[in-house]
């Protein structure tokens, strides 16, 4: 506490805060100066692996398999995503992967809402109970073998439905609706709605939905980004390779190494080296859908974690 | 209280009435939330009660309630064999390695942010830093592998700078830890600032114009307003980490792990996986599935239930 001393005359109470406060800035530019050189170093430990991998996606065959790429490509070359491209499996799984992205966003956004909406009511007898219910189930589960157990017997292994229904509703997407739905919506509106007659349905399709469209807009690319991303439920339901995802396709091409085709390329030595390009190019592939769309929800992930963290 | 919080009058007749006026009126929400219950009943509820084949000896033919019981046969089993232990310490040692090394590192992130006013410099570090979060799961490992790798990686050049050999890290078990830690944390670091930004930006501005009334620095400004700020927020995350310990996600370590790396890699995860479906052993699979779903359930109740009498602070 630096406050004006009574006892003493207000000059010397005037230096005296000046030369503290005089301390207390140089103190301060040093910490900020400390500041800026963290937060570079934070932004070079993420950015240059990232740097790293599209340098040596654009590189020659021989400068990546020899390790001689560091933060910008080596003898400039588009080999790696030519055989990319040109691979039937890498083509069939982007292919797959976008077919489940749209169909099984789809699917959970309008049973997401589906859930949210009437939970979302104060007067819905019941809601309280289904909700607990609800968020049991992130508690306790009944594990991989009873839900494969489930997905088997009713005929979804091996079928493009396995990838979409069985981990259709998220219930942190659910509690982020309703209580979207709970805040966004004037009572005065279920009022209106009411004397005019309207029913809940036609209230949702007409009022609701329109007005939850920015949170919509976010659980939806929740959605699809964590579809586009998974790799798991295609492992234990999938058998057939033309039904794969591209994560599953990564996999088996970045880490069981195994060897994609690669075309015209004969020799054992050129063969490897194309494989290693390979694996840096499917990278950018597989990655540059999801963080050009990133950045236009960042702000709303932000505020759906907040959302989530305050609801429980 | 004759109002609830949306101003209805709240009825104070019995719960017969209520459910039906609430079916008269909203039968149409019923409607809707249907196919969801049904969604949750037989992908969430169904599988508990499946769960019933950990005290059975399943088989197909007989299904799940033909098949003889086992009592605790498949559970004893499990506790019996000699990678009992090493399954619970590696799942341990991993997630507390874990949530004890991604714990204070976004919180400082969060801080250093929020002292720049350029806004330029905040904003892209922030984007930046955020970005890895949306890569997928195999993405990420197969760039920790391709960087690592002694033969044509980043870091094997790093090393070379300063005249040290090339590690491979992932050839060797007890490297496994820290390949899975560090790379999740270069992952999520960003994500997880973004939870404290948001709690420092909600504190109180009165605070701030109290320090800097006082004279204070801004680490004094950091150490008396900045980290109370944030401790609401730092408990939570903390119990969730606490709470769910031996929950390691399947996904990486699954990809991360290879025949070299497997005495410290193999967790209760990868291992039910194994059983279940490779060997497809479903009744042994499942009671060791069982077994760790009531571990991590007491853990979260009881880690829930020190934190709210020690802090105040609770999940629920």
């Amino acid at each position: 506490m630096v406050a004006f001393n009574p006892d003493e005359t207000s000059e010397i109470a005037r230096a005296r805060l000046k030369k503290r406060s005089l301390n207390v800035q140089l103190v301060d530019r040093l910490f900020v100066a400390a500041v800026y050189i963290l937060l570079a170093t934070f932004l070079a430990i993420v950015l240059l692996p990232l740097i790293y991998i599209v340098a040596s996606s654009f590189s020659s065959p021989q400068a990546v398999s020899a390790g001689r790429v560091g933060l910008w490509p080596v003898d400039f070359s588009l080999r790696g995503y030519e055989v990319a491209l040109r691979d039937p499996k890498i083509v069939s799984g982007f292919l797959n992967s976008i077919f489940y992205t749209v169909a099984g966003t789809l699917i959970s956004v309008v049973l997401t809402i589906a859930v949210a909406f009437p939970l979302s009511r104060v007067d819905f007898f019941g809601g309280s109970l289904i909700t607990k219910l609800i968020v049991f189930t992130m508690l306790f589960s009944g594990g991989l073998i009873p839900t494969y157990m489930v997905v088997r017997s009713m005929g979804m292994l091996n079928t493009p439905w396995a990838m979409i229904i069985p981990n259709a509703i998220g219930v942190w997407q659910v509690i982020l609706a309703r209580a979207y739905f709970r805040d966004a919506i004037p009572k005065e509106l279920y009022e209106a709605a009411r004397v005019d007659g309207a029913g809940d349905i036609r209230f949702l399709l007409l009022v609701a939905i329109p007005l939850a469209k920015p949170m919509i807009a976010v659980i939806a690319l929740m959605y699809a980004i964590w579809q586009w991303n998974s790799y798991f439920d295609a492992l234990i339901y999938l058998r057939t390779d033309a039904l794969h995802p591209l994560q599953l396709v990564l996999r088996n091409i970045l880490i069981l190494n195994t060897q994609s085709n690669l075309g015209d390329a004969t020799a054992m030595l050129e063969r490897q080296q194309l494989a290693d390009l390979l694996k840096y190019s499917l990278i950018v592939i597989s990655t540059v859908p999801v963080l050009l769309i990133y950045p236009f929800v960042a702000r709303h992930f932000t505020k759906g974690i907040m959302l989530g963290s305050v609801k429980g | 209280m004759a109002v609830s919080e949306n101003g209805d009058e709240i009825d104070r007749r019995g719960w017969r009435y209520r459910a039906r006026r609430s079916w008269q009126r909203h039968w149409q929400l019923y409607l809707l939330i249907l196919p969801p219950l049904v969604y949750f009943a037989i992908f969430k509820y169904l599988p508990m009660v499946n769960a019933i084949i950990a005290f059975k000896d399943y088989n197909v033919v007989a299904g799940v309630w033909g098949s003889p019981w086992a009592g605790w046969k498949h559970f004893s089993s499990f506790f019996g064999n000699l990678v009992f232990w090493q399954l619970i310490r590696n799942t341990f040692t991993l997630s507390a390695y874990y949530v004890l090394a991604s714990f204070p590192i976004p919180i400082i992130l969060a801080l250093a942010l929020n002292e720049v006013r350029l806004r330029a410099f905040k904003q892209t570090v922030q984007l930046v830093t955020y970005a890895p979060y949306f890569i997928s799961t195999v993405v990420i490992v197969s760039m920790t592998i391709l960087i690592l790798s002694p033969r044509i990686g980043l870091v094997g050049d790093v090393f070379g700078l300063f005249g040290v050999p090339a590690v491979d890290f992932l050839g060797r078990a007890d490297y496994f830890r820290h390949v899975y830690v560090w790379s999740d944390i270069w992952q999520t670091t960003g994500y997880s600032a973004v939870i404290y930004m948001a709690a420092l930006a909600s504190i109180d501005p009165s605070l701030y114009e109290a320090a800097k009334v006082d004279g204070a620095s801004r680490i004094q400004k950091i150490i008396h307003v900045d980290i109370p700020g944030l401790m609401p927020t730092a408990i939570i995350i903390l119990i969730l980490g606490v709470g769910n310990i031996m929950q390691v996600g399947f996904e990486k370590a699954f990809l991360l792990q290879n025949p070299l790396n497997l005495s410290q890699s193999e967790i209760i995860s990868t291992y039910v996986y194994k059983t279940g479906l490779l060997n497809a052993n479903f009744s042994l699979a499942t009671a060791i599935n069982l077994f760790n779903a009531m571990i991590n359930l007491v853990l979260l109740v009881g880690v829930n239930a020190v934190a709210k009498r020690v802090t105040g602070r609770s999940l629920w």
